[in-house]
Formats: C-alpha cells, structure tokens, sequence
C-alpha cells in the first residue's frame, strides 16, 4: 500500500516538480519567530472563519431565493423545515461576526507591534483591502434576508453615496437599479455576494500570505530575525531565532482553533442572537418600505464609522461632510505606515506617549461604537435624568470622533519631529536560548 | 530579415497603438455591463399618478401613501400647529425654503396649497430613511421643548411640522414637497402640477 502511495507521488513530481517546494517554502521551512504569542493566533482564525464562511454560505444558497417575494421566506423556510438548516444559518451569522473580532484583533496586533512598518507596508495595504472587501460582503450579506432592517441598512448605506455633488442621485439609482433598494438591488447584492465579493477576498488573501511570507513575519518584539545570527536545528543559513511554521506554528495554532470554535459554539447553541448584538430582533419583520424601524442602527461592527456620519452636521447644504469623514476614518488606516514614523517597531520599546495615544484611540473606536450602537442614547437618560439626549450625545460622539482623527495627527507629528523618546531594541527576540 | 536592425521607434508606436486599441476595446465593453445596473424599463414605467380621499383624515391626524414606491405624508394641521410655524423660523436652516425642495406654489410658509394640508415626501433629506410623525407641541424624549414635527430615527435630524430642517442635524435640506393638485375639495392628486391638471 505504502508503495502504491509512494509511486504516485513520484508520478505527481514528475509532471509538477514546483509543488513541493512551493508547500516547503510555506509551511516545512518557512522560518517564523519563535516568540509568538497569544496576538499571533488571529490570521490562521481568520483563515479558519474565512472558509467556514464559504461552506455554510454555498449551503445557504441551495435553499435561499434571492428575489424581494421570497428572500424573507426562504430564510424561514430554512430556519424551520430545513434538516440542520438553522445550525448553518447559525453558524454563518455568528462566522459573520466573529471574523470581524477576529480581523479587528489582527489588526491591532499589526498596528501594536508595527508589523506595517518597513519591509512589510505591501502586506498592510493588502490586509485593508482584505478588510474593506470584508465590509463590503457584510453589507451585502446583511441585506438578503430581506427583513426590515435588511431594507433599510441597504437605503442608508446606498444613500451615502447620493451625497456626492451632481452625479449623486443618478448614482443611487444606477446602485439600487430601481429607485427604492428592490428585487433588481436584492439579485446584484446576492451575485455580488456569493460569488465576487468571494473571488476577490480569495485572491486577496493569497497576495496578503504571499506578500507576508516574502518579507518574514514581524513579532512581539520587533526585531527582524532575517538580520540576527543565522543557523537553526533545521537550516544552518537561516534565522536562528526562526522556527518551522509546520508543525510548530500549526499545532500552537490547532489551540487557537479549539479556543474559537468552543466560544462559537457557545454562540450558535446557546445564544445565537447575543441579545441583538449578532442578529437584530427588527430584521425577524419582513422588508417594508413605507415603515422605518424605530431604531435603524447597523451590525456592531459598522458602529464606529456609522457614529462618525451620524455626528457631523450638514454644511454648505450638503450631507457629504459625514460620509467624506467616514471614508476618511477608514482610509487613514491604509496611511499607518507613513503616519507613524518611528523605525521602533514593537510598542514594548516605545515611549510612552505612544502608548497613552494608542490607549485613547482605542477608547475613543470603542466609544464611537456605543454612540453608533445607541448605547449612550440610552445610558445617557439612565444616568444624567431628564436631559437634552442629544445635545449630550452629539457632544460625546464629536469628542471621540475628534479623539479618533485626533489620534493619527498625534502619532506623525509625535514620531516625525522627533518627540519620542523610545527605549533601546534587543539584537535578537528576547525569548531565545 | 534576421539581420536587420529593430526599428525601435515602430515597435513602440505598434505597441501604443495595440494598448490604446485594446484599451478602448475593453472600456466599450464595460458599457454594457455598468449600464445594465440602471433602473430597467419595467422599474421607469412604475411611476402612475395616485388619488387619495382626505375625508377620513382628523385635525391632527398623518396618512402615509405610496407613490412611486414613496411615502407620502398627508397631515391634516391644527390652528395652534400652524400658528407655531412662523415662531420656528430662526431655528431653521431654510425657513423660507429657498432651496428648490418644493414645486413653486408650495414655496411658502406653510409649504403647501392649503394652509392646513401638508402633502410631502417623507424621506429623510439625509440618508433616505422614513421620519417619524411627532405632530403634537409637548415634551418629547429627544427634545423637552418639542414643537409638533418629525423625528428621524435613523439619524436623528428633525423637521418642523412644514418639513423644514432644524440647524444642526444631519439633514441639510427640507423635505421634498411632490406635485400635486386638488382635485376637489377632500381629493388630493399626487404627481400632477395644478398647471397640468388644468
């Protein structure tokens, strides 16, 4: 049997003698820092929602029906009479949200420990196309269920685009296709959804992982292991800090795994809705375009930027400003590896003024997300009595959302004239024997 | 032939002009596609004029109809909201309603043909979304000093009772006032200019 197995492979060799040097250059012998820790698990769990994401939605489609009669229904139909259909649409929803912790995790990891600084700035852009494709397919995914927030998440959203100056409104209608979001909007959002959106995520990761693995992974500390002392158990001319991704990296990786799929299943059994945080009580009524739900507010993770257009007023008779600055809070990401300027990657080594800002703009994203959420239109009564909500609010909200671009002017000015008084960085990771 | 000098100048000129001609080819192609994301011609012709009896709308009361796949409020005023719609004035953007938000024989105080019947379109000048109707003068949650209007629950903006938009919300303009005309008296006709109902 064993020989069986051996001839084929020499067969496979013969005619494709790249492939396994391809599969040894990214797993056997790719060389990662050996001081990964705990931030580290996020890409391989970004991996594992991004295909759990694309079997359960290629399952959806088998029972969904992407037209405005019977979208609302089908979804019914599968969470009711479907074998096993509820634990797939379950599983699907809640992958919807745990990939944005898990990407929003990953991201900070990036962000904390300077993995966009120099050489790796390729994999950074990569990585936020990655993310506004992600956010692109959450919408759009949001919509098919065709209920009431469904509807109206795709009105707001598509709006936005109606406040660019004279081409606006021909924009929205070209979008919807109709001039109310309708079948046609449904069926493009449904192509975009299960099939574009998709190819392009797919493509995107593996430049993502292809532009990673040319330059070498960042880590905790810093420092690039391809410029410390060379030789390791397996390989005498490479990194001596570096270990095989496989199996090392792999079965540290496998813990992860176990970690998320538990807290996912907690989720799909016991509270699939999470209280309205992960499916929204208003989206269990069917689409209905001459009702507003009482409280349109979209899925937690658009909050902070959908706080931003909610908090700066129309000027100069236009709505633009909002949407500009909510495309602005997103675009500024991509700008990380030319706003922060210090070549200190690690935040262990960086001054402290670094890591005050740094803890300010998380709070300030975590802050725009309870004003976007309505979080503060309700705390705010609970605790102050009988006040002026929004007045209160508008102030909260332009002061976080001041806080967040506040952030990035801080952080060049901060590290461009030199401000940052950051301490020395080791030769070599700090945990090596 | 095999000799012969490369005429660098001709290689470059051929390969301009492939890229260019290739370049057109793909850009003329992509019309097709980007154009049939338009409103079909089934949607266009979804658009027929509508009628609506007002005989059962109370003094105080909002009828919501559809036109076009629109909300169209109708609201039957009080005296005492329609006395409130000057004093409102310097709170607004556009209490005049400069802006061409309205069809020249709404441009007025009350926004409208009768003074107590207001006809709009109730879409949020903002994001689009549907506002509330919070018509009667008194407390509300979002505002203690409530003077009958509408309430956005997408983006909080605010309107006052004639569809005119208070400063500092996200909403730059007043509400779209449609074409109609009175057909009789308790008949209200969307989508026809008086003018063009004779």
């Amino acid at each position: 049997m064993a020989n069986v197995f051996s001839n084929i492979g020499a067969w496979v060799t013969e005619r494709a003698p790249g492939m396994m040097p391809m599969y040894r250059a990214h797993m056997t012998e790719y060389y990662a820092p050996k001081n990964f820790n705990l931030w580290y698990y996020f890409g391989s769990l970004a991996l594992l929602v991004l295909v759990s994401q694309i079997v359960t939605g290629i399952f959806l489609t088998m029972n969904y029906n992407p037209s405005a009669a019977g979208a609302f229904d089908s979804v019914q139909y599968i969470m009711r009479d479907v074998e096993w259909g509820w634990l797939i649409r379950y599983m699907h929803t809640t992958g919807a949200s745990l990939f944005f912790v898990v990407v929003f995790l990953h991201m900070f990891r990036g962000i904390m420990y300077g993995s966009f600084k120099k050489p790796r700035e390729l994999v950074w852009l990569l990585g936020m196309l990655i993310f506004l494709a992600l956010m692109a397919e959450a919408f759009m995914g949001y919509v098919l269920p065709w209920g009431n927030m469904s509807f109206w998440g795709a009105k707001v959203i598509i709006s936005l685009f109606g406040t660019i100056p004279y081409i606006g409104n021909s924009l929205v209608d070209w979008i919807m296709g109709d001039f109310l979001p309708g079948d046609a909007t449904l069926n493009r959002f449904f192509a975009l959804h299960v099939i574009a959106l998709p190819l392009v995520l797919l493509l995107l990761v593996v430049l993502h992982i292809a532009a990673l693995h040319e330059v070498g992974s960042n880590n905790p500390d810093g420092v690039e292991i391809k410029k410390g002392p060379k030789g390791n158990r397996w390989d005498a001319l490479k990194p001596a800090d570096g270990i095989p991704f496989h199996p090392y990296y792999t079965v540290k990786d496998l813990v992860g795994v176990g970690a998320l799929l538990l807290i996912a299943a907690f989720i799909i059994f016991f509270a699939p809705t999470l209280g309205g945080w992960f499916l929204e009580p208003d989206n269990a009524i069917p689409a209905n375009n001459l009702l507003t739900p009482a409280e349109i507010k979209p899925m937690w993770y658009f909050t902070p930027f959908y706080a931003i257009v909610r908090m700066i007023p129309s000027f100069l008779g236009s709505a633009v400003w909002g949407v500009l600055a909510m495309f602005g809070s997103i675009v500024v990401l991509f700008l990380f590896p030319w706003l922060d300027r210090t070549k200190v990657k690690s935040i262990r080594y960086r001054g402290t003024g670094y890591k005050v800002a740094l803890g300010v703009w998380v709070l300030a994203f975590f802050g725009l997300g309870a004003v976007g959420a309505g979080v503060t239109a309700e705390v705010i009564p609970a605790w102050f009595g009988n006040v002026d909500v929004t007045t209160w609010e508008n102030l909260f909200g332009r002061l976080m959302t001041l806080l967040y671009f506040g952030f990035f002017a801080f952080l060049w000015a901060y590290t461009h004239f030199g401000w940052e008084k950051t301490k020395p960085v080791p030769d070599r990771v700090t945990t090596h024997d | 032939m095999a000799n012969e000098v490369v005429d660098r100048g001709r290689r470059r000129f051929l390969t301009a002009t492939t890229a260019v001609v290739g370049g057109i080819g793909i850009v003329s192609a992509a019309v097709p596609f980007i154009k049939s994301w338009e409103p079909s011609a089934r949607a266009k012709a979804a658009g027929a004029p509508v009628t609506q009896s007002l005989k059962k709308v109370e003094k105080g009361q909002q009828l919501i109809v559809g036109w076009r796949s629109l909300p169209v409020f109708i609201v039957n005023r009080t005296p005492a909201q329609l006395a409130q719609l000057p004093k409102e004035d310097p709170l607004l953007v556009d209490p005049k309603s400069e802006v061409e938000q309205q069809p020249k024989y709404a441009q007025n105080e009350t926004r409208s043909i009768k003074p107590e019947w207001l006809v709009m379109i109730g879409i949020c000048t903002h994001l689009g979304c549907v506002p509330d109707f919070y018509g009667e003068i008194k407390p509300e949650p979002f505002d203690p000093n409530w003077k009958g209007g509408y309430y956005c629950p997408c983006h909080h903006s605010r309107y006052d009772i004639a569809g005119r938009v208070y400063k500092n919300v996200p909403a730059p303009k007043n509400m779209q006032i449609p074409p109609y005309h009175f057909v009789d008296d308790m008949t209200v006709q969307i989508g026809v200019d008086p003018k063009e109902a004779g």
